[in-house]
């Protein structure tokens, strides 16, 4: 086995473990080009301004490396991975390699003619994303008209023999649709259903007003989902993602940073989540620059958030820290400026205020589609165009 | 759906979408399924291992009773099997 360089570091935090395991998840985010423009996106908003992509050399050495280090699990995602023409050979390699290869798509550019070859260069699973039960939803909420698309790749899945994985982003525009889109779930043939409630990331952080459902949304969702899952049984799997805003304690992001998962996001940027490039103080390092093992157990960043040396309280000294690593740093960062205190999701926070305030204002009344008046602000849609308007040059 | 019965005649298969491969970073079997990995211990990778839709579960046992010197394993494999079959990770052809 290789050397570990992190055992020979010097002056090490006393509480980091000696030798953290392996990055067994990796994502490639191949792109953030993307034909859709949702505003739960949980992509930067600053994409437009991201170097250039990764070559197909690169996006296969990094593979290579990462495969050696142990990873298993790989996902392919973006963007829209499709954009890219060379996906097929990149899926080759990760199957040749051992990975079990996943694809994390909107369904907007798989044809028979790829899907076939993806089928032939060995790829594992699919997950087609979808927006809402309704093409006028879906499709408004993409801004895109993509739905019957949707609709034909899902038959082209099962047409395939993969099983049918469809996830559907949830928040206060759709939630209220559990019902359909369970329904459409089962016409499609779909195997397993995530419902996932939206994280706060990204386009989704920009857009989080007109996005957080209100309590009573979130409760009757998950009622529907019950009763739709004793309903259907084992013929379809539901997955219900609890948003975390209305839970007393935060999610183990991550299994904490640095712990099992490793993005490499479009420029090469190595990441400990994909959300983690807003960090402010660390230095990422990219794939051009470096192996993905120095990445990985050498490199200042990657080492930051591990063990609990870098911990405020209440986290420090809570009993739970070894459960759920002080939740998500991210979540952290963005709402009480710095990405070391406690996930204000928990209780124990002193900023938890600033999650119960937000869901407070989530109380209003729930509209079907957001009125654009003076009063509301607008959706921001996940875009170029909006990227370069959010941050110019 | 009703539940396949597990006997000394059955011939079980890793289910459609499970990949089981040997891990040296992990110095073990693993059973890996749609964003998940499921890390084996040793008797139920030699188990699983052998499951490959074609072997009862007669000649699994056999061959493992083999392999290590032993005797008396079959409730123990039909359990594990059970269990699989359960958890959805092999699948009795019909």
């Amino acid at each position: 086995m290789a050397a570990n360089p992190v055992v020979n570091a010097p002056a090490k935090p006393v509480n980091t473990p000696a030798k953290p395991g392996p990055p067994l998840w990796l994502l490639l985010e191949l792109t953030y080009r993307c034909p859709l423009h949702c505003v739960f996106c949980y992509n930067p908003t600053d994409f437009a301004s991201t170097a250039a992509e990764l070559g197909t050399d690169d996006w296969l050495r990094v593979l290579r490396q990462a495969r050696a280090l142990g990873a298993v699990q790989l996902g392919l995602s973006g963007g829209e991975p499709l954009t890219r023409d060379d996906l097929e050979p990149i899926v080759a390699e990760a199957h040749r390699l051992g990975f079990y290869t996943n694809l994390i798509t909107s369904g907007v550019g798989l044809n028979d003619a790829r899907l076939h070859a993806l089928k032939e260069a060995g790829l594992d699973h699919i997950q087609l994303s979808f927006q809402d039960s309704t093409q006028q939803m879906n499709d408004f909420l993409s801004s895109t008209r993509t739905f019957d698309l949707k609709s034909t790749v899902a038959a082209l899945i099962k047409q395939y023999d993969y099983p049918m994985v469809l996830n559907v982003v949830l928040h206060r525009l759709n939630i209220d649709h559990v019902e359909e889109i369970l329904e459409m779930a089962l016409r499609l043939g779909a195997d397993y259903v995530e419902l996932a409630n939206t994280q706060y990331y990204g386009w989704a952080w920009h857009n989080r007003e007109q996005l957080l459902p209100s309590r009573a949304q979130v409760e009757r969702a998950e009622q529907t989902m019950k009763r739709f899952r004793e309903r259907v049984g084992s013929r379809m799997q539901i997955y219900f993602v609890v948003p975390d805003y209305f839970e007393r304690r935060p999610k183990p992001c991550m299994n904490g940073l640095g712990s099992i998962f490793l993005t490499i996001a479009p420029d090469g940027t190595a990441l400990p989540c994909h959300a983690a490039r807003m960090l402010p103080g660390l230095k990422f390092p990219n794939v051009r620059d470096a192996g993905i093992e120095d990445i990985w157990y050498g490199s200042a960043s990657f080492n930051h958030f591990r063990g609990d040396a870098w911990m405020k309280e209440p986290c420090r000294s809570c009993p739970e820290k070894t459960r759920d690593f002080g939740g998500c740093r991210c979540q952290a960062y963005l709402m009480t400026g710095d990405a070391a205190n406690a996930d204000p999701v928990c209780d124990l926070s002193p900023y938890h205020h600033l999650v119960t305030e937000a869901v407070a204002r989530a109380e209003r009344p729930a509209v079907e589609v957001p009125r654009l008046g003076p009063e509301e602000k607008p959706l921001v849609f996940r875009s170029a165009r909006n990227s370069s308007r959010l941050f110019p040059k | 759906m009703s539940q396949a019965v597990v006997d000394a005649m059955s011939r079980p298969a890793v289910a459609r979408g499970f990949r089981l491969q040997w891990e040296a970073a992990q110095n073990a079997h693993v059973l890996l399924y749609p964003e998940g990995m499921i890390k084996l211990n040793t008797s139920a990778g030699e188990i699983l291992k052998r499951c490959d839709g074609a072997t009862t579960i007669a000649d699994i046992t056999s061959d493992l009773e083999r392999a290590f010197a032993t005797s008396d394993l079959s409730a123990d494999v039909i359990r594990f099997v059970t269990f699989a079959v359960e958890k959805k990770w092999l699948q009795i052809p019909s």
